[in-house]
């Protein structure tokens, strides 16, 4: 089945990426004070079992997607185009 | 130290420093040998490592995080747990964060740029196996080239390393955002060490400062000390 996992960095850690991105929204002239940039990874899972997928998501996002130091991660079962 | 001690320069695809870690161990009077990610296990007779500078793996997903996975990693994990010396330089130092050898993770700079530039760092602790001829509060001009060197460890763990001596080098001046100005760690047994400046590129006064002398010299020293059974 497919599946998103959704990578954050944690509040309140630094995140220059997203400064950066709010300077050039606001040099477009648009009203924001805020962006967070993240990392988004699509994954097909070999199985059906949403628990299983749900469980080996949970792990893989643990040990490689994301670092729990500094990112936090959602993870959103199905396929996200339909 | 009776003959020159062999240290294996491990390269990852995307590595870029590690010829230079090769000569400057060689100018400082070790036997540097190469080292091939892939490869399962260190060189034969090998008694320290390096983790060299670059970008392994094009830095996907995180700077380090796939180079942990790389064959040879595991051989430099036992090689480490056995008590000998591992110096990861830059790259090397992410990878070894991620890797879980050593503890923080590097981010990027906090402003957003790219930094090159020679700067000064003091000997914060003399307690790891690479400080035998190292003086608290020495400062040691190395250069550092880098976007996602600003090192970072919650208040609780920075309280734990300050409290075993395992903060190895501070900046003396805010370089990238690094918490604490933190610019080197060591692990808690003190014989892993990685820092951000590049060592390898200051030990010929012909070229500049030659503040990475003592870093290698203390790599080289630490791999030529017999380990003591663990």
């Amino acid at each position: 089945m497919k599946a998103t996992v959704l990578i954050r960095p944690k509040e309140g850690i630094l995140d220059p990426q997203g400064e950066a991105v709010v300077e050039a929204l606001q040099h477009l002239g648009f009203a924001v004070s805020g962006a967070r940039v993240g990392r988004l990874v699509d994954v097909q899972v070999d199985t059906d079992d949403p628990e299983e997928a749900r469980a080996a998501l949970d792990r893989m996002s643990h040990e490689l997607l994301a670092n729990p130091l500094i990112e936090s991660f959602t993870i959103e079962l199905g396929d996200r185009d339909e | 130290m009776s003959e020159a001690p062999r240290i294996a320069v491990v390269t990852f695809p995307g590595s870029n420093d590690d010829g230079d870690a090769m000569l400057a161990l060689e100018l400082l009077g070790a036997a540097p040998v190469r080292s091939w990610h892939a490869d399962s296990e260190l060189p034969e007779g090998t008694e320290g490592v390096v983790l060299p500078g670059g970008f392994s793996y094009g830095d996907y997903l995180r700077c380090g995080a796939i180079a942990r996975f790389a064959p040879v990693m595991e051989a430099v994990g036992a090689f480490a747990a056995s008590g000998r010396p591992v110096l990861g330089i830059c790259n090397g130092f992410q990878i070894l964060c991620e890797a879980g050898l050593l503890p923080g993770v590097l981010r990027p700079n906090r402003q957003q740029q790219f930094v090159c530039a020679d700067v000064t760092v003091t000997v914060e602790s003399t307690s790891s196996a690479f400080a035998g001829e190292w003086e608290l509060g020495q400062e040691l001009v190395i250069p550092v080239k880098h976007g996602e060197g600003s090192w970072f460890g919650g208040p609780q763990l920075v309280a734990e390393l300050e409290a075993r001596g395992q903060i190895a080098f501070r900046y003396t001046e805010d370089v990238n955002g690094a918490v604490g100005r933190i610019a080197g760690v060591t692990n808690a047994s003190g014989n892993v060490l990685g820092l951000m400046p590049h060592p390898e590129h200051a030990v010929d006064p012909l070229l500049g400062p030659t503040g990475g002398v003592p870093v290698l010299r203390g790599l080289i020293e630490a791999a030529g000390v017999p380990v003591l059974a663990a």
